[in-house]
């Protein structure tokens, strides 16, 4: 048995404007101060308005938002009893309007409670709306909930079937904004999601369609959105990649790339985009120097599919990993560790917590070649100078 | 061949955990308790509760609780799901955390624990593949 979980997706120029004609009496906003600045939210209040319905705004959402920061939203949410949530930002907006809706529904639930395992009857309250203002994490198509648990300096993952959002509103109106060196790093996420969630042991037939799409579309349009983030078209399909890519991973699950990124970013706060895309072209050849012939296979088909290269597989799989490196380069990423102006004897000094964090991430057992602690080790180790991965 | 469900079964279990130092060193900080439960389907009626004690890398005691005294431990973490399941997950055939994720094993507990602990999680499938299981119809 497995599920495939997606939300009502709106979609392109005006789609804000469904927000005028959506059920409901009371709307609560989830998301940040630099938001309303831009005026995004106000955009979202006008269709509100149209539509007579209340609202409140929760404008307190922090970078990597905290179980305390959910927990004072969802004391608001309960004294104002919205039927909608609506988060409004990235992923971290996002994530905290779907912890929001959990506990404003379960009041005695501790944020870091929400777990698949559990029923939370969340429609019994309110239905949940995102909407991204990045095209890169995704969350708006996904049930994945990330929170920080401050006082034991911790991600926690987190997430319900319950927490995939009803509807997902992507008006490219929302992320022209986007400056170039944000477009790049969460456009490589984008590919990261993609890309990983084509090549787990849990990927399907419902999660290959969006995944090779995804990567179609981010080959295609990144660098073109981050080159003039003013061209409209490359924005726009940037922005259905980042959702089409959620639709993947969010069912597929991640792998290697963000086991070994989300590692480097809990120590070296490496933003999350940049640090998994890092990583990302080092676990492919990690994936592909091993025995099962599957994930070259799996990557010689992308690569063809994304008119990448022709010939066998081997050549294909290593073109795509070259194309890997090369749009990441294009738009202004860093290509080793080195690049990001780490420290060698920091970053080395920190390689056994990296591989300790990484050996107890999910995304790394996903798949098929499944890397011991020597293993991740060297790959760290190889990152940092650029140096290939040839074991 | 020990059957899947029995006391003999646990014990076996017990010792390939404790003879396992993949596992001793994947959970040198795990501590926490679970119930297994076997859930009622097919032969099998009524549920059946292992009880497992992990700490610190090595299965501490094993227990089989008839369901009429199921109160006997609090255990921190219970794991759920008919024995088809159970063999899916054994046999490698289903990854456990997918298997959660799925609600097909049934977990209540601190799940942001239980993926912090994601190697130790991988081993313990190890060690359960290394007790020569037979499973009842």
């Amino acid at each position: 048995m497995q599920y495939f979980a997606v939300p009502f997706v709106v979609f392109g120029d005006d789609s804000l404007q469904y927000l005028s004609s959506v059920m409901g009496k009371r709307a609560y906003i989830v998301t940040d101060k630099n938001i309303v600045k831009l005026g995004l939210v106000d955009l979202v209040v006008e269709e509100l308005k149209k539509a007579g319905i209340a609202y409140k705004i929760f404008d307190e959402v922090e970078p990597e938002p905290s179980t305390q920061t959910v927990t004072k939203s969802a004391k608001i949410a309960q004294g104002f009893q919205p039927d909608l949530v609506i988060g409004v930002g990235g992923g971290s907006c996002m994530d905290a309007a779907k912890a929001t809706l959990v506990c404003y529904a379960q009041p005695d639930l501790a944020p870091d409670a929400i777990s698949p395992s559990s029923f939370f009857n969340l429609r019994s309250k309110a239905r949940l709306i995102c909407i991204p203002t990045t095209s890169g994490t995704g969350s708006e198509a996904t049930f994945a909930i990330v929170l920080t648990d401050v006082e034991n300096k911790r991600k926690l993952s987190l997430g319900s079937y319950e927490t995939v959002p009803d509807v997902a509103i992507l008006d490219p109106l929302m992320v022209m904004s986007m400056p170039p060196h944000i477009t790049g790093d969460t456009g490589m996420d984008v590919l990261c999601h993609a890309l990983e969630g084509c090549t787990t042991t849990w990927r399907n037939r419902f999660t290959d369609g969006p995944g090779f799409m995804a990567i179609k579309l981010v080959f295609e349009f990144l660098k073109k959105a981050y080159d003039n983030g003013k061209d409209v078209e490359s924005r726009k399909e940037m922005m259905y990649a980042a959702t089409i890519a959620g639709t993947c991973f969010g069912n597929s699950m991640a792998c290697l790339g963000h086991s070994t990124g989300h590692a480097l970013g809990a120590l070296f706060h490496t933003p999350h985009g940049r640090a998994v895309g890092l990583y990302l072209p080092y676990t492919m050849e990690y994936l592909i120097n091993g025995s099962d012939e599957m994930d070259v296979a799996r990557y010689a088909e992308i690569a063809r599919f994304c008119k990448i290269a022709e010939g066998n597989d081997k050549k294909c799989a290593k073109a795509l990993i070259d194309a890997v490196r090369k749009l990441a380069k294009d738009v202004g990423q860093p290509l080793s560790v080195k690049d990001l102006g780490i420290k060698r004897e920091d970053y080395m000094k920190a390689v056994p917590e990296l591989v300790e964090r990484a050996v107890n991430e999910v995304m790394t057992i996903t798949v098929n070649r499944i890397p011991e602690a020597p293993d991740l080790e060297k790959i760290f180790v190889y990152a940092y100078d650029g140096k290939p991965v040839d074991f | 061949m020990a059957l899947f469900g029995t006391l003999e079964w646990a014990n076996k279990f017990m010792e390939a955990v404790n003879s396992s130092k993949a596992y001793e060193e994947a959970a040198k900080t795990w501590e926490g308790d679970f119930y297994y439960i076997l859930e009622p389907g097919g032969s099998l009626k009524e549920p059946i509760y292992y009880y497992f004690d992990l700490w610190h890398g090595k299965c501490r005691k094993v227990d089989l609780v008839p369901a009429a005294e199921m109160g006997k431990y609090k255990p921190e973490f219970i794991l759920a799901a008919q024995i088809p399941t159970w063999r899916k997950v054994a046999e490698k055939k289903l990854d456990p955390i997918q298997a959660i994720v799925t609600r097909q094993l049934k977990l209540q507990g601190n799940m942001s624990k239980v993926m912090r602990a994601v190697k130790a999680a991988q081993e313990l499938v190890t060690c359960v593949t290394q007790v020569k299981t037979e499973y009842p119809e």
